[in-house]
């Protein structure tokens, strides 16, 4: 099969078109507009200043920001605050996908089973569930294990073991889960059943079908609410605080308990969830471009990539267009007719 | 394949398939021998494309006997009792039944050649070396040598489906079962494919092909089934059936197609 190109090297070029442009007024002045209402905004953030007691100060207290941001409280916080997040992630993937595998089982109680978890703990505010697990010891003040309605083997003291810290990561976890199983659920219903047909045609058992072939290529359905999900972890965390958890939110305000300087703290946490929910950003996006290799759509460059290859063309002679790509065969580029 | 060469590869008899009210199957009799190659024409909803799924269990049987080389599909007899097999076994023996699907159904996140790996290693537990080794021997068959790192969205449709049967040949099975393999494909495309089911069926595999190619059923088939409503209407030398048919529904039906 001989792929023609496209004639671009055609002798005759036309004129360029010379035209007047169509004037947009209304543009200029929405930016203009918007421009100022920016600038106001940013003047009286970061500039203005107001006379409190003898001194002169910002408004929003940046001196106070500065000299706490990276306080070892303060980073203390950002710590618990990352270890919460990350520990209560992994409990709602792992149990997420076990829901979501229970819930397309073909066993009836075990379908039940997941759909009344998934219903109790979304239908409960997160914050009454963090506060129940603090007080679990109330329920059942000595966790034993054992034989069911048999003897004990093992008992513990309930307040003991569930430190705040524990009974935090246990809520946002088990709560995380039912949400999880949802996102998980919906990628696994959007692999084509086709590709559980080969893989059984090939063989394969259900659960390696569902390992190797189903859940890859549900990745990239999950992926992008997954990345939602941590970020909206991160900040549900700070619930944490009212279970005397000391992470990001909760350091803060005993900071500000302190001195009084409320404001600026506050500024401080959000600054620090700013910048975590920004690195997250970028870890999704490598995440997501790794699970969406094979599909229909070429990878882009990543800025990274796009960098480099700005500062090799600076160097070369050659035009851009000259790149080598992959030649595509006819009728490429689309997956399954 | 078969130790004495008189067991049948496939035997089907008065094979019955319904989903819900509707009756897909209604009492199919058929025997294909080892090593030939079953033609299966008819039109849409006429319960071709069921039977072979039904061959390596992709769906139950509600009624009569379906046997692959001598043993029940899906069941086990002992005595006069039938027993299900369990879900491991089923696996087992689907491995050695490859199927070949309209829409090729390749696994999207590969390559032509992880495709190709992925159940003989994963399945048969062979090792990596070894199922390359093939893979790579089964592409350079199907004329796809310069193809190895290439995705299926990269392919076109004919050489997706050629992946495709390259993938189901590394389970090294001893029937073939081609569901509409080529129509899907944009014409030019189809002729590629269809070369390398002939190249397979002069290999001596058993083969059993659902395909409205008229053409490959006169060149290659040993057999050509006319089915509809259910039910197999005329079978026979595929020259014969379509030089001469001797029903009315097939008659009809070749005039449309020929």
């Amino acid at each position: 099969m001989t792929q023609l190109e496209p004639d671009r090297t055609g002798t005759y070029e036309p004129a360029q078109v010379r035209a007047v442009p169509v004037r947009h007024p209304g543009r200029w002045v929405a930016a203009a507009v918007l421009l100022l209402l920016a600038a106001m905004a940013v003047h009286a953030v970061a500039f203005a200043r107001i006379k409190r007691g003898n001194a002169m100060q910002t408004r929003f207290g940046w001196h106070v920001v500065g000299q706490f941001l990276l306080s070892h409280q303060v980073l203390d916080g950002v710590v618990v605050t990352l270890e919460l997040t990350v520990i209560a992630m992994l409990i709602g993937i792992v149990g997420g996908v076990m829901l979501a595998v229970m819930r397309l089982s073909a066993n009836p109680i075990v379908k039940w089973i997941a759909w009344g978890y998934i219903w109790f703990f979304r239908g409960t505010p997160v914050l009454v569930q963090l506060l129940f697990w603090f007080n679990l010891s109330y329920v059942f003040p000595r966790l034993a294990l054992g034989i069911p309605f048999g003897p004990e083997l093992l008992h513990l003291d309930t307040n003991r073991l569930i430190t705040p810290f524990i009974a935090a990561f246990i809520g946002l976890g088990l709560n995380e889960a039912a949400y999880m199983s949802e996102i998980v659920r919906a990628g696994i219903l959007s692999v084509d059943e086709g590709q559980a047909e080969a893989a059984q045609s090939l063989g394969m058992t259900r659960l390696l079908t569902m390992r190797r072939i189903v859940l890859p290529q549900a990745m990239r359905v999950i992926i992008p609410p997954t990345g939602n999900e941590t970020i909206s972890m991160l900040k549900t965390s700070s619930l944490a605080s009212v279970i005397t958890v000391t992470e990001l939110l909760y350091s803060v305000q005993l900071i500000y308990a302190a001195t009084y300087q409320i404001v600026p703290m506050l500024l401080v946490a959000s600054l620090w969830y700013l910048i975590v929910t920004s690195v997250l950003t970028v870890g999704q996006y490598y995440v997501e471009r790794y699970f969406g290799r094979g599909s229909s759509r070429a990878l882009p460059l990543t800025p990274f990539q796009r960098f480099r290859r700005l500062i090799r063309l600076s160097h070369a002679t050659v035009p851009a267009f000259g790149t080598p790509s992959p030649p595509m065969p006819p009728g490429g580029g689309r997956v399954n007719g | 394949m078969s130790p004495t060469g008189s067991t049948l590869m496939v035997q089907a008899e008065r094979v019955h398939k319904h989903f819900g009210l509707l009756k897909v199957l209604q009492g199919i009799n058929l025997e294909v021998a080892p090593g030939d190659v079953m033609v299966i024409i008819g039109p849409s909803g006429s319960g071709k494309s069921t039977f072979l799924r039904c061959i390596n269990h992709l769906e139950k049987i509600d009624g009569g006997r379906l046997s692959v080389d001598g043993e029940l599909v899906g069941y086990r007899q002992r005595g006069e009792k039938i027993y299900e097999l369990k879900d491991s076994e089923v696996c087992r023996k689907r491995a050695e039944i490859g199927m070949v699907f309209q829409r090729f159904n390749l696994f999207p996140h590969m390559t032509a050649l992880d495709n190709v790996i992925e159940a003989p290693q994963r399945v048969r537990g062979e090792s990596k070396e070894t199922c390359t080794q093939r893979a790579r021997e089964l592409l350079e068959r199907v004329g796809l040598s310069d193809k190895h790192a290439a995705y299926p969205s990269q392919l076109s449709g004919g050489q997706q489906q050629r992946v495709a049967i390259a993938r189901a040949l590394a389970m090294e099975p001893k029937l073939m079962l081609f569901d509409e393999p080529t129509s899907a494909l944009d014409p030019e495309l189809v002729g590629d494919v269809l070369d390398a089911m002939k190249q397979l069926a002069k290999d001596g595999m058993t083969m059993i092909v659902v395909t409205h190619e008229i053409g490959f059923a006169r060149e290659v088939g040993d057999q050509l089934v006319f089915m509809d409503g259910g039910v197999v209407v005329e079978r026979g030398e595929p020259r014969d059936v379509l030089a001469n048919p001797q029903h009315e529904r097939t008659k009809a039906f070749l005039s449309k197609v020929l």
